[in-house]
């Protein structure tokens, strides 16, 4: 059904590489995108339209973190704990967001909007401490700012508070 | 705060300039690409950057315009162009700003440097995480493609540059520039031996060179102003150009500073990055390089940051993400945190880096929790011996550089921790597993 939906992206991925296998992480991303995971059923599909075997899919599937091979949450917090945003009070804040949100990191909340993920480096360290949300960033958090964030996100589905183009530091005269 | 004359930042630093295709014809853009299609040869492109010095921003330092003059010339078939951006280096934050605020400085310079070798294509592998990253760099190349900059038959000059962004999913091995290919062409992002290197058997077994997004964005500038004006700048001869510093930790002011190579460290944290964000506790330790960079202390403070003078004092300048720690700090725990993430990052298809990123966070965390022996440290570097040097790519090497180096500085706060776990050791000797 990815194929269906997407006809004409996916005629356009193909075309940049001269090797069909090429275009299989970007496809795993937009069934990722689709469906919040990559579903067995988009596996095998996206495994048809490369000429693969559906293992060769799933091998290379599990090796890349960012793809959810189980269905998560709506929101998929993911927080930087690596030694940068560590050094600046990361673990507090994962701390303040288990008990907020309660569940445990790697868990997701019961009506199943938001799941918690503590993960590597994000590149964003000069804005520490930091997380990605589905597709946005949103940096320099507090505790305050990350209440504000899933507020936004229960009513709205989306936060005015994420990151734009990065800019860090602000040029001269702004700080 | 002291200023330089910036050059990749230096745009967008501008008030109003919003990185699109308008505003960066009006700073020059594209200029050094038609300076180059009115008649300099591709060989004399590869000239000019060998000349002017330039060496890889991602992290070995190899000279940029030697890697280019690896590829054969005479290559009957396709040759490729992969853009390294997959800024994944924990402390490294450059290449996410060139992209986001002045995607056409990168795209300039990937065109250049497909004319320089031969290639008609160019990935930008960009870290899957950089979404909005990606997403802008979408839109550049569309503008740029209707300009008639990019795709088929350049400018009217019969070249052709077709560039393409591929997003990863989420493994920093894929910064390595083999483990970039297995991935581009649709596998696990595992390194490969080396030889045969990139230039001659890179993606699809194809001649392909590899560059970083810094040094990319360097080469437009280089050819619009001449190597000898870039070899001028920094610490001539072996470290020229500037460098973009990506400061973080406890400092006042972390961000992206664009700086001569050849300051100090003292002159980055303390001039540029406002000193230490607490006025009452001293500087103790600082990353030098990235996360795979040697700890460096407070005796370090004036080296200077080029190559040479990072590596003789026992570090490496690598990514360029400088880290501050205050006093205060653990230094086990740094290093048990950075062991963390390399355990997580290791791909495991060396045994000595596979077990031993393992192995090194298990006694790691048994020091850090209380539970450690005396005889764990010399474990440690014993583990250390038979990893570095032991691997396919630099992995191996960076994993133990924490290890190994915080155990050189500061083996006092583990020998502290060690000490009381003796002291509470309960009286029947109880091994603590620990498991992840």
């Amino acid at each position: 059904m990815l194929l269906e939906k997407h006809q004409e992206l996916i005629t356009e991925l193909l075309s940049r590489y001269p090797v069909k296998r090429s275009a299989l992480l970007p496809l795993l991303n937009l069934a990722q995108r689709e469906e919040g995971y990559v579903s067995e059923a988009a596996m095998k599909e996206i495994a048809k339209i490369l000429d693969l075997t559906p293992p060769q899919v799933y091998e290379t599937a599990t090796f890349y973190t960012m793809l959810n091979l189980k269905p998560i949450g709506k929101f998929h917090i993911q927080i930087c704990k690596s030694i940068m945003c560590g050094l600046v009070g990361s673990d507090d804040l994962i701390q303040w967001l288990q008990n907020r949100l309660g569940i445990r990191v790697g868990q997701t909340t019961g009506d199943r909007l938001f799941t918690l993920s503590a993960v590597e480096c994000l590149g964003s360290c000069g804005t520490a401490p930091m997380m990605q949300i589905n597709d946005d960033y949103y940096e320099q958090l507090t505790a305050e700012k990350v209440g504000r964030v899933l507020e936004d996100l229960r009513r709205e589905g989306t936060s005015p508070l994420k990151s734009g183009p990065f800019m860090f530091p602000q040029p001269a005269g702004s700080r | 705060m002291p200023q330089y004359e910036k050059i990749l930042l230096k745009n967008m630093e501008q008030p109003g300039y919003s990185g699109s295709l308008q505003d960066y014809e009006r700073t020059g853009g594209y200029q050094a690409l038609r300076k180059v299609l009115k008649g300099i040869s591709p060989a004399d492109v590869t000239d000019i950057v060998k000349n002017s010095g330039l060496r890889g921003r991602g992290g070995a330092g190899f000279p940029t315009g030697v890697k280019w003059s690896f590829v054969p010339k005479d290559h009957p078939g396709p040759k490729y162009l992969c853009c390294n951006a997959d800024e994944s280096e924990p402390g490294t934050f450059k290449d996410r700003q060139l992209m986001e605020r002045d995607p056409h400085q990168l795209l300039e310079g990937m065109v250049l440097t497909c004319y320089a070798i031969g290639a008609q294509t160019g990935y930008i592998y960009i870290r899957g995480e950089f979404r909005l990253g990606a997403t802008i760099l979408e839109r550049a190349i569309e503008e740029a493609k209707q300009a008639g900059y990019i795709g088929q038959n350049v400018l009217g000059s019969g070249l052709t540059a077709n560039i393409y962004v591929h997003a990863g999913a989420g493994a920093y091995i894929c910064g390595e520039e083999t483990a970039l290919l297995e991935s581009l062409e649709g596998k696990r992002g595992m390194p490969r031996f080396k030889p045969p290197f990139p230039a001659t058997h890179g993606l699809y077994q194809q001649p392909t060179v590899v560059n970083n997004v810094e040094t990319l964005a360097n080469i437009p500038h280089i050819v619009t102003r001449g190597a000898e004006w870039f070899a001028s700048i920094g610490a001539p001869p072996r470290s020229t150009g500037t460098r973009i510093f990506c400061l973080s930790g406890h400092v006042k002011w972390p961000g992206n500073y664009e700086v001569p190579m050849g300051i100090t460290f003292r002159e980055l944290i303390f001039e540029n990055g406002g000193g230490m964000r607490s006025d009452s506790k001293k500087l103790k330790g600082i990353i030098p390089g990235g996360a795979s960079a040697a700890f460096f202390t407070e005796e370090h403070l004036d080296v200077k940051l080029d190559f040479e003078s990072v590596a003789q004092a026992g570090s490496m300048l690598g990514s360029g993400g400088v880290t501050v720690m205050e006093e205060g700090t653990s230094m086990v725990w740094a290093a048990m945190r950075l062991m963390e993430f390399f355990y997580h990052e290791s791909c495991g298809k060396c045994t000595p880096c596979r077990e031993g990123s393992s192995w090194l966070l298990q006694t790691l965390q048994r020091i850090w929790a209380r539970r450690g022996r005396a005889e764990d440290l010399d474990m440690l570097l014993d583990l250390c011996k038979n990893i570095e040097g032991r691997t396919i790519c630099a992995f191996g090497d960076a994993e133990v550089a924490p290890v190994v180096s915080t155990l050189r500085y500061w083996r006092n706060e583990y020998e502290e921790l060690i000490r009381e776990a003796e002291v509470t050791r309960p009286a029947k000797g109880e091994i603590p597993v620990f498991t992840h």
